[in-house]
């Protein structure tokens, strides 16, 4: 076979090409690590519309509107992305699609880039929809493409889940031929179908039902649901990732792979099970595969049912599935080895964030946080931001805060309160929350840090950037007018770099009467890879040793004994340093 | 049923454990590991191999630590280096080469280039490890060490330090000089092939002259 059609894709990319050769005509989606590459493959492809919506429910309502206009669309978003989309998810199991509709949800088992490690397989019993999970790029790449067409023939949305190993680890797919995209048009209206409403949605609940029983029919001969016979005294009944760690940690056992984990071929597992002596079920996360073993009746040993035989958080590996089924006690995963400084990620140098920080911290501010690059302030020394729950919740935690301070009538402590929120997480589901805040009479300081890109998942645009994910220019939000728009009067524009204008600011106490907004406006430092025009450097003769420098947490300043030096290969000259040194010892070469 | 994998293997009856070879690349956000993992391991994909390869991306950009890893072999199941399964590693700086010591097989290769970056927290009282070489000796290691900068700078750009570290490797890997070529071309836009393929066969060069 040659090499020419072979490629070494990540999940994310296989799922891209498989939804193409399947003739995918619009991609909707918000960027969110690990599903952030799925659009940005997509939008490479021709014919493929594909863009970032301003957050996931939208997205998923655009790619819902293709599919009822015949067309076949896909939405990608992370695992809290799905909770976003879950109103729309919940009734599109009622309504049914026009074109197949593939919504990929994408996990994060061990958290490695998320506020929780929640599974999404629950989702799919929640939401009564068809799920398939592939265990490496060549099944995503297949299930992609398979998945539309099985969308199209029960009439029901499908959901596609990946974890981060899946996502971002690369295996070889060999590339098939696209089929042509299928033809979208003014649909004629069909209210009993698209129409949810207590007389229409009565008849579509008893459907969803039915067509669950028929999924689970089908589910007994989708070929991807397969029993792989070996030794007759032990069989592992797993899916997605898990499957490889089963296979490489116990080659020899019998394994019932589930393509699909909703829902699940009974038939086939009982018939598996009377195959084998010792049955398991390997499953990161919840025991979601394990509880519907159980509840068919049949015997395995899961995490449910043997408390401490595979750990309920954190993502699995062989070494654990291994210990796991040879009986032995299941350790923790073992952390970091001792004595070696951590390398937690920071802002990076010259990151216009540093700046409000560093500021606030300086004010003595309580920060109620968000998502986004600026999250990392939260790590010592900044120690700058002291919640984070989702998207948008900054302001509205803040509002409540203050709301249950101020609720006690002389308590002023809520002004040294302020929220702080990136401008593309700002315009996800900030703008709500402020709303909130101006029309429920709330106060406080809200800090709209706007690097103009949404920064931590690989600098994607959104509507304040002036381009589309396609690259085509269009109308560029300014976030000062959103904000004047929602009705807020106190609104100043600042830069960042400017720590002592910021202090100033900060240090004032606002009128009380509905919010101060500041607008933090620089761009993300890595949009421009220029060369700083000199980098700074500490004088040695002037420093005094006292570590002010360093409570900035820029990763080029750093101290041996009572030497502090700034590394020029990776100082940008923002200068916030420099503000910082109460002796004047910094200061470009 | 032909619901296999051929790529991959998923489906095939096999029931005696497999070993693909295993190698660690770790290092600082920057370095570009993420680059010559791609290129290893597309030079095995186009050796005909089964090959995975994974990292934990998304905090690269930010100073933070980045390993990837690759595995190559008839075939490969978990995408992640089991503990103590990497016969090789490729290291961007010695403080990595420790934090990772962890995935080293006994007896497995070091190759490591000449780089020191401080962290953050070593402010806040961790110290950086003077003695990084002797700490891995103890752990049963080969520890080669490489100055790749100074060979890089040969080639015509000190930053091509990481296709002379490949290079370096690619003398204990079945891969042949064509096969890395044209993992070279699918993976670098064009400006970058040239500097960066001296690069390797500087570091190959280097490495086969050494006793292993």
């Amino acid at each position: 076979m040659g090499t020419s059609k072979k490629r070494l894709f990540s999940g994310n990319e296989a799922i891209a090409r498989g939804a193409y050769e399947a003739g995918v005509r619009v991609a909707a989606g918000y960027p969110g690590t690990p599903a952030t590459e799925i659009l940005e493959s997509l939008a490479k492809y021709e014919g493929v519309y594909a863009e970032w919506s301003v957050n996931e429910k939208v997205a998923l309502e655009v790619a819902s509107g293709a599919s009822i206009a015949g067309a076949r669309a896909l939405a990608a978003m992370k695992h809290v992305g799905l909770n976003v989309a879950s109103d729309p998810l919940m009734t599109l199991s009622y309504t049914g699609v026009g074109g197949g509709l593939v919504i990929v949800t994408a996990d994060d088992p061990g958290h490695h880039s998320s506020q929780n490690e929640q599974d999404n397989r629950n989702y799919a019993a929640f939401a009564k929809l068809p799920m398939l999970e592939p265990a490496d790029s060549g099944e995503a790449y297949r299930f992609a493409r398979l998945a539309f067409a099985l969308s199209e023939k029960f009439d029901t949305p499908v959901l596609v889940r990946t974890t981060t190993r899946i996502s971002h680890s690369r295996s070889v797919v060999t590339e098939g031929r696209p089929g042509r995209p299928r033809a979208a048009r003014m649909p004629a209206p069909d209210p009993a179908k698209y129409v949810m409403i207590p007389g229409y949605s009565e008849a579509r609940h008893e459907f969803v039902e039915d067509r669950l029983a028929k999924l689970g029919e089908f589910a007994e001969s989708f070929e991807h649901n397969r029993a792989e016979l070996r030794s007759k005294s032990i069989g592992v009944i797993t899916s997605g990732i898990s499957y490889q760690y089963v296979r490489e940690a116990a080659p020899s056992a019998s394994v019932l792979k589930l393509g699909m984990c909703y829902p699940l071929p009974a038939g086939m597992m009982r018939d598996f099970a009377a195959r084998v002596k010792k049955l398991y079920v390997v499953e990161e996360l919840d025991p979601f595969i394990e509880r519907q073993v159980l509840a068919q009746g049949i015997k395995a040993a899961g995490k449910l049912s043997r408390p401490g035989f595979l750990p309920l958080t954190g993502e699995l590996d062989t070494d654990t599935v291994r210990a796991a089924l040879s009986g032995s006690m299941v350790q923790a995963v073992p952390g970091r080895a001792s004595g070696i400084p951590s390398r937690t990620p920071a802002l990076c140098p010259g990151c216009p964030h540093r700046g409000v920080f560093y500021a606030l911290k300086k004010c003595g501010y309580f920060v109620a946080g968000d998502i986004g690059c600026y999250t990392l302030a939260h790590a010592e020394p900044l120690s700058s931001v002291h919640t984070t729950l989702c998207m948008g919740a900054g302001i509205s935690q803040a509002h409540g805060m203050m709301k249950a301070i101020d609720a006690s009538g002389d308590d002023t402590s809520w002004m040294k309160l302020a929220a702080v929120i990136g401008d593309s997480t700002f315009l996800h589901s900030g703008m709500a929350a402020l709303l909130n805040t101006v029309y429920n009479r709330g106060s406080g300081v809200v800090v709209v840090l706007d690097n103009k890109t949404t920064a931590m998942t690989g600098r994607q645009a959104h509507p304040g950037t002036g381009a589309t994910l396609a690259g085509d220019k269009t109308k560029h939000t300014d976030v000062v007018d959103v904000v004047r728009g929602l009705g807020v009067r106190d609104v100043t524009v600042i830069d960042p770099y400017d720590v002592g204008a910021l202090i100033e600011l900060l240090s004032s106490h606002g009128s009380g009467k509905g919010p101060r907004v500041i607008v933090a406006r620089r761009p993300c430092v890595l949009m421009e890879r220029k060369r700083p025009p000199k980098p700074f450097a500490v004088d040695a003769a002037l420093c005094v040793n006292c570590g002010d420098c360093l409570d900035t947490a820029c990763p080029a300043i750093s101290r041996k004994g009572e030497v502090v030096t700034i590394d020029p290969a990776q100082c940008t000259a923002c200068g916030i340093c420099a503000a910082a040194c109460g002796a004047g010892a910094i200061g470009a070469l | 049923m032909s619901a296999r994998c051929l790529e991959t293997g998923i489906g095939r009856n096999y029931n005696m454990p497999h070993k693909p070879i295993n190698i660690a690349l770790a290092g600082v956000g920057g370095q570009g590991i993420l680059t010559a993992s791609d290129v290893l391991a597309h030079a095995a994909m186009l050796a005909g191999r089964a090959v995975k390869k994974s990292e934990l991306h998304g905090m690269a950009q930010r100073g933070g630590s980045v390993v990837s890893h690759v595995r190559t072999g008839e075939l490969v199941h978990s995408p992640v280096i089991p503990d103590a399964s990497a016969g090789y590693m490729l290291a961007f700086g010695r403080l990595e080469a420790l934090r990772y010591a962890g995935l080293l097989a006994p007896g497995a290769r070091v190759i490591m280039n000449r780089v020191e970056i401080h962290t953050i927290s070593e402010y806040s009282g961790d110290d950086y490890p003077e003695d990084v070489e002797h700490t891995l000796d103890g752990l049963d290691a080969y520890v080669i060490t490489v100055p790749g900068r100074q060979i890089a700078e040969g080639a015509g750009n000190a930053r091509a330090n990481g296709s002379v570290l490949l290079g370096a490797l690619s003398t204990f890997l079945p891969m042949t000089p064509r096969n890395w070529a044209e993992a070279f071309r699918r993976v670098l836009s064009p400006g970058l092939l040239e500097v960066n393929i001296d690069a390797f066969r500087l570091g190959r060069s280097w490495m086969s002259v050494r006793a292993k």
